[in-house]
């Protein structure tokens, strides 16, 4: 490991290094031409460039020394930073419920990773233990880390081994489940899992995190107590995704897999239910539903596990001005399924009609969706509409764009037959599709209107 | 409690021990005495258009009830860097606060409140800092790396300030001394406090994220009026750039403090630089007189594994309390818990500051760690004692207490009494060992209290969220060229000129130096004129008079440039510039009118004498000749002014 002691440097400034015979770590004084700088030579982030080298100094600060400037060097001390999350004994607490953690490679706890400069995940027990204690109140924790990819790197394999190995836990017969997740594809991934895991005994719950947990305004602790009392005490049993209701550190929202989104690039409180009212909130107290209607826990172990998935499935966000070949190139290139994301109530432009007669007659399924996110596809209102139906578009109700595309993928891993795949899709598991939309399903408040603005006074939001 | 032993006397015993003079007594020989040693943390906000990491505008403040929104929000420690927790970070988590934050939209974005990431750093502000990093004569860093300082008070909603160092190992040249610098940085402002009651804390944020720079020095001072005079020249220094902001809070200071063998100990956001003299004073006895304790309790054999506290809770029925914030702890149905100090007699009342003993350590401490609400605690070595005898005998009886232990009554709710209990065995072990480092809050009177536990280097973390900003030889090279003259430089010159001392302050935290050069050589007025018509006259009227309208000091400029023009005599301008300052929009002719000046030719006041000394020799009392020319003189000064030099005409009244 002969390039360690020069972890990330590269070029002039290992060249540099090298010569100068000064390692990472190395405490060194550095000569240049704007003075002396003393400091301990730290590990350069990959992606940055190689003119520069970089230096805590005594007072804990990082400087960088542009190494054209630099005429001498010289290493007076080597000492390797540890960096470890204290890693104390999970402690078992008779009566409270089992939680197996899950983990996929989320933010939950994490360290810094100088290959990236950004931040990479710590998991066992122990260290989540060392971070959070609080979690040894609300349950027995152990957990298991099935795969470690960031969140945008999600695939459906992951998804399918998630699912078997959440079919595994419950007939281990763990009380509760949560999943350790990226929040980019959270919904994507709590979508899929809605569809693999049916009729699951237990909560399932997937919870990340904003802001990561190196950061002492993390949300990170905060959601994993929320998803831990969930999956341990609360009462309902369904595929969920855990995260901030407001952006105070106040309660969580647990939002049906398939009607969450996330809304905000960086929002902590950037989930949201779409279409309808949140499941619930959760605190440290426990679970308090919103929705009267949701699967119950139940004392067997009964669950089906169904881990399919077709990968050569597309979704489709309609531009004005797109061109016919889109759609063609998707057919070339062997997909099966096509999820659009349709404007207004579900409409492309004609210039696309001969692209999505082709891709009917090669047996590509279809489904329209709306990329207002809020109301149903309704394709009888305008002739544009009946157009797309009669050259084989399925409206797919208010089924939301990621949720759709998820379920053509599973579908499509079962079965080609359009009408076995049609019932697959329109049939919904647990709220993909709703029959109603309640009029507090769309709320979406617009500031600097007085009684808007007497709200957010009085409500953290 | 025996009668043999006496609080007060043991107070002013101790007091006497440590050696404690008053400040306006003090000799450097006491100074050394005592090791003093000092160094400074100057905050400098930048005048910038926005924050340094968004672009919400910066120096907009509001009101602590008006704001559009509240935040809530609890901060965790987490490790540094270097994988370590920091001391601070622990003391902060066992507060368990919950911070609110008071939000406006007009002066705080999403970043703010930690719901978006940073924008690139400001580019103004970086500016400003390297220029006064130049000044510094500090080693400009080769690549600016913005690193995140671990702030669990709640402070910075993100826990963390991002900050980031533009220079180290600098240089002051003070008039009579050189001061060396250990850095400067380029940091985010934080909120501003609105109250912090129990469990919670409540800040705004309009200040948040404004840019500021942060000058520290080594602790190269060997007494109080040595970091005053430290501390005005580096904001000097910043304001001859004319780049930063000034006026309430716009420059604060961190002033760390240690003694012979003590620790150092920072005082937070000194105010005024006129306060720093006397806190120094205090607080390096405060911990002079606290190595006398450790020594004392150390050579009663106590020391930490062994020594230990016993407490018991007390029903306040069992006891006829007189003292009103007992009864009032009982009617909020608090819990009072009695703790003995085995062999701590006379530590209670062992003297720390003017009017503090060791006994206030604690009860800050309680307040701050424990958030006890003072009064939270009374003990066996008060000066006059609330409790009755009685009581007392009971209470010592209960805790199976010791002639030579000493006793802490507190109250408190019941979930935060756990805490207070270890906050008193900790402070109390802390007082074998020496002095805790702490930060503390300062008050005019030179005193000061607990604040936080004071943080590391562990609290340093770098910020994922941004990337490293290059500093080029030839941008550096450029703004080298830009920027204004030193200090020092301009101390000497007024020194030439023979301006007077007393105008220096003035004059530099004004920024006034560029101004007053530019009048002297551009209109050829004498300097001691123009230096004094600022530092005297000027200085005068803006503490009398409100302006009605934005003043400039660039239109004295205007004003000696009218004078000169219309060939009046300076001194004309001692009697437009109240007119002038009051009223900045009003023309220099319309000013003439009001004050009803009127020109009249040299001849015609010499005129006039001849009848004066008439007069004079009518009401003279004395034969002294030179009173009659300073009478005269008197009679004629008014009309004069404006006309003729007064020089002159006193050389001419022969």
């Amino acid at each position: 490991m002969s390039d360690d002691i020069f972890q990330g440097y590269k070029g002039d400034a290992l060249n540099l290094l090298k010569r100068f015979n000064v390692r990472v770590w190395g405490q060194a004084e550095v000569h240049t031409t704007r003075g002396v700088f003393t400091g301990t030579i730290l590990p350069r982030s990959e992606n940055d460039d190689d003119k520069h080298i970089v230096m805590k100094i005594v007072t804990g600060y990082n400087v960088g020394v542009d190494v054209m400037t630099v005429t001498g060097m010289k290493e007076t001390g080597y000492k390797k930073a540890n960096y470890k999350i204290p890693e104390k004994e999970f402690p078992y607490t008779q009566g409270l419920p089992k939680v197996k953690l899950i983990g996929t490679g989320g933010t939950i706890a994490s360290r810094l990773d100088y290959r990236t400069g950004a931040v990479i995940p710590a998991f066992s027990p122990g260290e989540l233990y060392g971070a959070v204690p609080e979690l040894a109140e609300i349950c027995n924790l152990t957990t298991e880390k099935v795969f470690a990819v960031f969140s945008e790197n999600m695939a459906p394999d992951n998804y399918k081994k998630l699912a078997i190995a959440i079919g595994k836990e419950i007939e281990n017969g763990v009380e509760g489940i949560v999943i350790g997740h990226g929040t980019d594809t959270l919904h994507h991934t709590a979508a899929a899992l809605t569809y693999m895991v049916q009729n699951s005994p237990v909560p399932i719950v997937l919870v990340g995190s904003q802001r990561s947990s190196d950061r002492p305004s993390s949300d990170a602790a905060l959601n994993l107590m929320h998803a831990c009392t969930a999956a341990g005490h609360g009462d309902i049993a369904e595929v969920m995704v855990c995260m901030f209701g407001p952006t105070s550190d106040e309660y969580g929202f647990l939002h049906r897999g398939t009607r969450v989104r996330k809304m905000h690039s960086s929002y902590r409180s950037t989930f949201r239910t779409i279409g309808d009212t949140p499941l619930a909130t959760v605190t440290r107290k426990g679970v308090v539903p919103i929705k009267t209607e949701y699967n119950h826990r139940r004392k067997d172990k009964k669950v089906t596990i169904l881990p399919y998935f077709e990968e050569k499935v597309a979704i489709i966000y309609y531009y004005p001005n797109m061109q016919p070949d889109i759609i063609d190139s998707l057919v070339e290139n062997g997909y099966k399924g096509i999820v659009i994301a349709g404007t207004g109530l579900g409409h492309v432009n004609k210039p696309l009609y001969p692209a999505i007669e082709r891709a009917h007659a090669a047996g590509v399924h279809m489904y329209m969706t709306v990329q207002t996110l809020w109301g149903y596809v309704h394709m009888f209102v305008y002739d544009t509409g009946r157009d797309l139906m009669a050259k084989g578009i399925i409206p797919a109700a208010n089924m939301l764009p990621e949720a759709a595309y998820i379920k053509l993928g599973w579908a499509l891993g079962q079965t080609n037959d359009p009408e076995e795949v049609k019932k697959l899709m329109l049939t919904p598991i647990n709220d993909e599709i709703t029959d109603r939309e309640p009029y507090n399903g769309y709320l979406v408040y617009q500031g600097g209107v007085k009684e808007v603005e007497d709200f957010l006074k009085k409500v953290r939001k | 409690m025996t009668l043999s032993f006496n609080p007060s006397e043991n107070y002013n015993k101790t007091r006497k021990q440590a050696g404690y003079v008053e400040r306006s007594e003090a000799t450097q020989d006491d100074y050394d005495r005592i090791g003093f040693m000092s160094g400074l943390e100057v905050h400098q906000q930048l005048k910038t258009k926005e924050k340094l990491f968004c672009h919400c505008p910066a120096g907009i403040y509001q009101k602590p009830d008006v704001y559009d929104a509240e935040v809530i929000r609890h901060m965790r420690p987490t490790l540094s860097e270097l994988g370590e927790y920091d001391g601070t970070a622990l003391m902060e988590f066992k507060t368990r606060k919950n911070i609110v934050y008071r939000l406006k939209n007009e002066t705080t974005c999403t970043y703010e409140v930690d719901d978006t990431p940073p924008f690139p750093v400001n580019r103004e502000a970086l500016q400003i800092a390297i220029e006064i990093s130049l000044l510094s004569k500090l080693n400009i860093v080769g690549e600016v790396h913005i690193t995140r300082k671990q702030y669990l008070d709640g402070s910075i909603p993100t826990g963390f300030q991002r900050t980031a160092i533009i220079g180290v190992e600098g240089m002051l040249n003070l008039p009579k001394k050189n001061i060396r610098l250990i850095q400067l940085s380029l940091e985010e402002d934080s909120c501003r406090e609105v109250s912090d009651i129990g469990h919670t804390r409540i800040y705004r944020t309009d200040r948040l994220g404004m840019p500021l720079i942060e000058t520290v020095t080594y602790p190269d001072m060997v007494n109080p009026d040595e970091v005053k005079e430290t501390c005005d020249y580096i904001r000097f220094l910043n304001r001859s750039t004319g780049k930063v902001r000034t006026g309430i809070g716009a420059g604060r200071q961190d002033v760390n403090v240690s003694c012979k063998g003590g620790t150092r100990v920072e005082i937070k956001g000194v105010a005024h630089t006129r306060w720093i003299p006397e806190l120094t004073h205090i607080e390096c006895f405060r911990q002079w007189s606290l190595l006398l304790l450790r020594d004392e309790l150390v050579s009663r054999g106590l020391k930490a594994g062994s020594w230990k506290i016993s407490h018991s809770r007390l029903d306040y029925h069992d006891f006829k309390f007189q003292y009103a914030p007992l009864k009032e702890a009982n009617a909020n149905q608090y819990i009072i818990v009695a703790v003995n100090l085995p062999n701590f007699k006379g530590a209670l009342s062992h003297f720390t500051q003017p009017g503090k003993m060791f006994g206030n350590e604690i009860s800050e401490r309680l307040k701050v760690i424990a958030c006890l609400e003072l009064p939270n605690m009374i003990h066996s070595e008060e000066f006059e004692q609330p409790l009755s005898e009685k009581d007392t005998d009971a209470i010592r009886s209960i805790l199976k207490a010791k002639e030579e232990d000493a006793q802490i009554i507190f109250w408190g709710p019941a979930e935060d009494v756990k805490t207070a209990l270890e906050t008193i065995e900790e402070r109390c072990l802390m007082a074998m060992s020496g002095i805790p480092p702490e930060t503390r809050k300062s008050f005019e009177d030179g005193t000061t209290i607990f604040e936080r536990v004071l943080p590391g280097a562990d609290r340093m973390y770098p910020d994922t969220d941004s990337a490293p900003i290059p500093l080029e030889d030839s941008y550096i090279e450029e703004l080298s060229k830009t920027v204004p003259q030193e200090v020092i430089e301009r101390y000497h010159i007024l020194k030439s000129w023979g301006a007077p001392q007393d105008t220096y302050t003035y004059i530099f935290k004004k920024d006034l130096f560029p101004l007053i050069e530019r009048i002297v050589k551009e209109l050829q007025y004498d300097p001691v004129f123009v230096t004094t018509l600022f530092g005297h006259k000027l200085k005068y009227a803006e503490g009398q008079i409100k302006p009605v309208a934005e003043f400039n000091y660039k239109i004295i400029y205007a004003l000696l440039k009218f004078l000169k023009d219309q060939k009046l005599t300076p001194e004309l301008a001692w009697r437009m510039l109240p007119v002038v300052y009051e009223h900045p929009k009003i023309d220099f002719p319309s000013i003439l009118e009001s004050i009803k000046f009127k020109r009249i030719t040299p001849d015609d006041i010499l005129a006039k004498v001849p009848y004066l000394r008439k007069k004079f020799a009518e009401i003279k009392k004395s034969d002294e000749p030179s009173n009659e020319k300073e009478w005269i003189m008197g009679q004629l000064r008014y009309l004069a002014i404006g006309n003729i030099s007064l020089i002159e005409l006193y050389k001419l009244i022969q």
